[in-house]
């Protein structure tokens, strides 16, 4: 283990403190580190404290992942799940950062809102929720961000099919 | 043949068509809605700036489309804004052309197949005059494009239908591979 922490890169190493900070306050609930060398990341396991871990992120004096630089979706269809990746970085104190992944079932599941802990989220929740079809467990505006609000099926999934036709219009080439 | 053209006798007189001068007027007045959807509005742009300079034809985008009798589709067409192009098309008096810039509003360009979100086509929601392809095009192709409108305008006239006026046009347009045949042998010579 501690051959493999040596070969991490010193940003990696970073990242590494970090998570296991995050670690020793939530357990079970995160997974095992990845040191992807592009951006080390961990799961969040039990969604349910996703919420608990992003305001631990964001608060605690270690971490002060005080900026949400991107959150994007996934589809993961062979797992029958969708899920969000969340890029972290501290502005102003420590040069860290990390990604979190949260994943949840691909119809009709939840992922808990983290609107209220960064506002950047917002909008990068509705977007996910447009082009994947998650919910956002208490999202003060969960409305469809790009495509126009009558819009059937959620484009950036593995198996979309283009709907035939909008308001009379034909949408196939 | 244009106004200019018409004979003008000593007493500075010209004797001419109603049709003629009607037509020479709009011609020589088109007045495109300014309205712009992706790049090629970019290259709509700089056509109307002081390089190009639309204004020499007359051309000069106005706001409103309650003032302008031409409206050029520069960019991609998502289907939200389908929709909202109908309602601008339909808001512009008559006579009116429309000339669609682009691969993408003339067919959905790049975005044929994966693009869930564009309009295959202007063309499938509002009638299109004349098209000009191009990824974006150049100013000299857009111009080629509006000296094609005004080409329209002059085959129309009193009792004569826009589809009339199409064919004129068809039948009068001339194979352009013979000028360009010639042209490159000028230039090899």
């Amino acid at each position: 283990m501690e051959e493999a922490a040596n070969q991490m890169s010193p940003a990696v190493r970073e990242s590494k403190t970090a998570y296991d900070n995050i670690r020793e306050r939530f357990g079970d609930a995160i997974s095992e580190f990845d040191a992807n060398p592009t951006m080390p990341f961990f799961e969040v396991l039990d969604a349910s404290r996703w919420v608990d871990i992003a305001l631990y992120m964001r608060d605690n004096s270690l971490l002060q992942f005080n900026y949400l630089a991107c959150l994007s979706g996934v589809d993961y269809p062979e797992e029958q799940k969708v899920g969000i990746v969340c890029n972290f970085e501290c502005i102003g104190k420590y040069t860290h950062r990390i990604a979190v992944k949260v994943k949840c079932q691909r119809d009709g599941g939840s992922i808990p809102s983290v609107s209220c802990v960064w506002h950047t989220a917002n909008w990068h929740e509705r977007e996910a929720y447009d082009m994947y079809g998650m919910v956002f467990e208490g999202h003060p505006d969960l409305r469809r961000i790009l495509c126009p609000e009558d819009w059937t099926g959620y484009p950036l999934r593995k198996d979309y099919q283009v709907q035939e036709t909008y308001h009379g219009i034909k949408v196939p080439y | 043949m244009g106004l200019l053209d018409a004979r003008v006798s000593n007493r500075n007189v010209l004797v001419t068509s109603v049709d003629n001068v009607m037509n020479w007027a709009r011609l020589s007045s088109l007045w495109p809605m300014g309205f712009g959807l992706a790049c090629c509005a970019i290259e709509m742009m700089a056509t109307n700036a002081s390089n190009y300079d639309l204004e020499r034809f007359g051309i000069f985008p106005r706001s409103s489309p309650r003032q302008s009798d031409l409206m050029i589709v520069a960019g991609t067409v998502t289907m939200k804004m389908a929709e909202r192009v109908v309602t601008l098309y339909e808001q512009m008096p008559e006579p009116r052309y429309v000339l669609s810039m682009g691969s993408c509003s003339n067919c959905g360009g790049p975005y044929w197949h994966h693009g869930y979100h564009v309009l295959k086509g202007v063309d499938r929601v509002i009638p299109v005059d004349v098209y000009v392809p191009g990824c974006p095009p150049r100013p000299e192709a857009l111009i080629g494009g509006l000296m094609k409108v005004q080409e329209l305008i002059r085959m129309e006239g009193l009792g004569i239908s826009r589809q009339d006026a199409l064919k004129k046009l068809a039948e009068k347009s001339v194979d352009p591979q013979q000028v360009i045949d010639q042209v490159r042998k000028a230039a090899t010579a």
